[in-house]
């Protein structure tokens, strides 16, 4: 019809770009488009559930108040939190549609998923739970933890850190438009061409530019992080009196400002190749698609170790609080947080050991990352001397920590099989590959952040998180974890290779049925997370307390819970390592009077303002909406500048409300008493 | 076991002040830094245009040192990148950039050169000429 009126044709392209009707996959009467069609509706009724709540409880001002405008760091990593969990809800959808795929698909059943359904989603699940969950929840816990770790009020640049959040939901939001508007990328989580350069629509556009939001933010914050830690601690903490969850922070900071670039530049060839026609990553026109590889590894693998370096620091500060005394051999683990931070720049051949660069540089990278095994191994000793006569609690934190001992440590062994080049032109693309990535990833990272959550949850709420369904998460993440990859370990030895979504071979099916359930009990463990939540938030009186839960040995502790928004009304002097639990033996009591004004960051809408035109420019870019794509990028900069001329972005909290806070409510008295 | 904070929740301490001021840099510095970034690029410029060195690839090498020095010297003279400023965080900012830059583009160097020699085995001609519009056997494929 639309060809019939060529004048109309022309205005709905100016207006519209590529997008027509056709995009909307759900209203196609194909399997895909039913599951499509059933998210949707599942996806509109939640949404308008929770905006009709949020509008009946009058809760809108509230919201753009205290959170949207924030530019408190606390505030912003729970924001971050809330992101990753959301995320993780969709991750993992993903994932067990293609466990329930592979469980059935074989022989003459070819399962519910055509091939480039199921192409999209484990493109998807690679992409979002690296990005968007694993980078959401690290940056969240740095956020939070960090800054009154160091004895600081905020970080060194507050309205930067929420411009940063809202880049990565803004980044997050194009993933989830992709699901109801187009396609998304088939090309995996790393999008490699040519199948990322010949895909046609706007899958690949989607990919490449939610991630490009995304990274800009992850560098704005890995910038941040790495001022705020150096200028900003309180007098007395050197660095080599620093935490170590700080000094992990300070590591993985300096690794997202080395790498981001990198990713932030390749993404950026390939949206040239994409869209004018460049050819950086063809075989032809002088262009190699191993370049891409490479440059995306150069990126990807220091990013597994901005994932797991922060989860090393939760473990070392959870470890020595629960053992009751310090942690064992503090200079070895900052030297080898150290160590891994510079080896985890030389071993990024591993991932294509077999693309074909001889036996003198495999030999190389083989060796590189072989080594990179000694400092983390120096940590697990170190953990391990820590517990070793102490007096272990078994709280819930310390279970997530014992798990990741038992987890990482199998999963680091079978990193160092997959090491040896040669092995690895065996096990390359297969399932024990996949088998040890989700081994290091869900047993280091997940389980990190598990315990950190649960470790530092009465911190940033003042009311412990409940003991039973913490258990239950627990259990059912370790044990659906192993149920789940340890068939697929077996399968990889076997040869089978990865992303496929139809087998011939009947007997391989009773594995792939074991690792389905292995999924579905680890659909059960984030269940229990969610009632664990719940259930804290019903009980939140009965599980109330002070300051200082958990008797911890690090700076948060000593403020209340949760912390006002100044964080400290004094800020502390640091004379030891481990400053609080010195304070607290030499009998360290709360001052009661002599409060100052506290000069303080004042909100600003500009973040979320700046997120919002960045997404819709990403979004014109991907349709070809060109006039879209040019306004909202002039917003950008107009935003920026109209912000740089913002002289009050400060505001001072008067010494009478310090006091007020300080000496009266039930929070500062429980403190008193803990203290 | 604490302190009165200073109001500024961000306030520097004094001494960092002190560093931001010390190295501006003088007159004198600004126009020994001008001279040799202009000697260091004229003589490249010599080399060209006077053919003065034959050997193309020793030229390529001999212009690359030369380059390199320069940098050293607007680093050192313009942006007044020194043991002391910012307590020594500059120089350590700027030592690990250089060494990751010299391990990304060494390595990838390294390793594309190889998977090129071991993965392309084409004929002379087309290694002389990688771009080519010419419809070799190569792109017609594509």
């Amino acid at each position: 019809m639309l060809e019939a009126m060529p004048h109309r044709a022309a205005i709905w392209n100016f207006l519209f770009g590529r997008l027509t009707f056709h995009s909307f996959p759900f209203l196609n009467a194909d399997t895909e488009g039913r599951i499509l069609l059933v998210t949707f509706f599942v996806v509109v009724i939640v949404g308008l559930a929770i905006f009709a709540a949020i509008t009946k409880y009058r809760k809108w001002g509230y919201l753009w108040r205290e959170w949207f405008t924030s530019v408190d760091h606390k505030k912003l990593g729970i924001m971050y939190m809330i992101l990753g969990t959301v995320m993780l809800l969709r991750g993992f959808s993903d994932a067990i549609m293609m466990r329930a795929q592979q469980a059935y698909a074989f022989g003459p059943h070819m399962g519910y998923l055509p091939p480039e359904h199921y192409n999209q989603i484990f493109s998807a699940h690679g992409a979002i739970m690296i990005f968007f969950v694993g980078m959401a929840y690290i940056v969240g816990l740095m956020n939070y933890i960090m800054p009154l770790q160091i004895g600081s009020r905020d970080v060194a640049f507050p309205y930067l850190n929420n411009l940063s959040f809202w880049f990565t939901c803004g980044g997050a939001l194009m993933f989830m438009t992709s699901l109801f508007l187009g396609d998304f990328s088939m090309a995996g989580w790393l999008g490699y061409p040519p199948v990322s350069e010949l895909q046609q629509g706007p899958g690949v556009d989607y990919y490449i530019w939610g991630l490009q939001l995304s990274g800009v933010g992850t560098l704005l914050t890995g910038i941040n992080f790495v001022v705020t830690i150096l200028k900003m601690r309180a007098p007395g903490m050197t660095l080599m009196k620093m935490p170590v969850f700080t000094w992990t922070t300070l590591a993985t900071s300096g690794l997202i400002i080395a790498t981001f670039p990198v990713l932030t530049a390749t993404l950026f060839l390939l949206g040239l190749d994409r869209y004018v026609g460049t050819h950086f990553f063809t075989n032809g026109f002088g262009g190699n698609l191993m370049m891409y590889i490479n440059l995306i590894w150069v990126w990807g693998h220091p990013e597994v170790y901005i994932l797991i370096l922060p989860l090393f620091g939760v473990f070392s500060e959870i470890v020595p609080t629960f053992s009751g005394k310090p942690l064992f051999a503090y200079s070895s683990m900052v030297y080898a947080t150290i160590a891994i931070m510079i080896l985890s720049y030389l071993v990024w051949l591993h991932h294509f050991f077999t693309m074909g660069s001889g036996a003198d540089v495999n030999s190389f990278f083989s060796l590189t990352t072989m080594m990179i095994s000694i400092p983390t191994g120096v940590k697990i000793f170190n953990w391990l001397f820590t517990m070793y006569r102490g007096r272990v609690r078994y709280t819930v934190p310390m279970l997530w920590t014992m798990g990741f001992l038992f987890t990482f440590t199998i999963g680091g062994m079978t990193g160092v099989m997959l090491s040896v080049a040669p092995a690895d032109f065996l096990l390359h693309n297969s399932l024990f590959l996949i088998a040890h990535f989700h081994n290091v990833i869900i047993g280091g990272v997940v389980f990190g952040v598990f315990a950190a959550v649960n470790f530092w949850f009465p911190k940033a709420f003042g009311f412990k998180l409940d003991e039973f369904w913490g258990k239950a998460t627990f259990w059912f993440w370790l044990i659906g974890f192993w149920v789940a990859f340890g068939p697929l370990y077996i399968l990889g030895l076997m040869g089978v290779t990865r992303r496929l979504s139809h087998f011939e071979d009947p007997s391989l099916q009773p594995y792939f049925i074991v690792a389905a359930f292995g999924a579905f009990l680890i659909a059960l463990g984030i269940l229990s997370f969610i009632i664990q939540i719940y259930v804290s938030i019903v009980r939140r009186k009965q599980y109330a307390v002070g300051g200082d839960p958990w008797d911890g040995r690090t700076l948060e502790w000593s403020t209340t819970s949760p912390p006002p928004d100044y964080n400290y009304a004094f800020i502390p002097m640091v004379r030891h390592r481990d400053a609080w639990a010195t304070m607290k033996k030499l009998g360290f009591t709360r001052p009661r009077d002599g409060f100052n004004d506290i000069h303080m960051p004042k909100n600003t809408a500009m973040g979320i303002v700046v997120g919002a035109l960045s997404f819709a420019c990403a979004f014109g870019l991907v349709w070809y909406i060109w006039w879209l794509a040019a306004a909202s990028l002039l917003g950008v900069v107009i935003a920026s500048i109209v912000h740089s001329f913002n002289y009050h972005q400060h505001h001072h909290i008067p010494a009478d409300e310090v006091r007020r806070f300080e000496s009266g409510g039930p929070q500062a008295a429980a403190q008193g008493a803990s203290a | 076991m604490s302190q009165p904070s200073s109001p500024g929740h961000h306030a520097m301490p004094p001494a960092s002040h002190d560093a931001m001021h010390e190295h501006q840099g003088s007159l004198r510095g600004y126009l020994t830094g001008f001279l040799l970034a202009a000697i260091l690029t004229v003589i490249p410029f010599w080399l060209v245009m006077g053919h003065a060195i034959a050997n193309q690839q020793v030229l390529i090498l001999v212009i690359l040192a030369l380059a390199i020095v320069q940098i050293f010297v607007h680093i050192v003279y313009f942006l007044h990148l020194d043991t002391r400023s910012e307590s020594g965080w500059n120089m350590m900012a700027f030592i690990f950039t250089a060494v990751l830059v010299i391990i990304v583009l060494g390595a990838s160097i390294w390793v594309m050169y190889n998977e090129n020699v071991n993965m392309m085995p084409m004929a002379p001609q087309y290694q002389q000429h990688p771009i080519s519009h010419q419809p070799t056997g190569k792109q017609a494929s594509r």
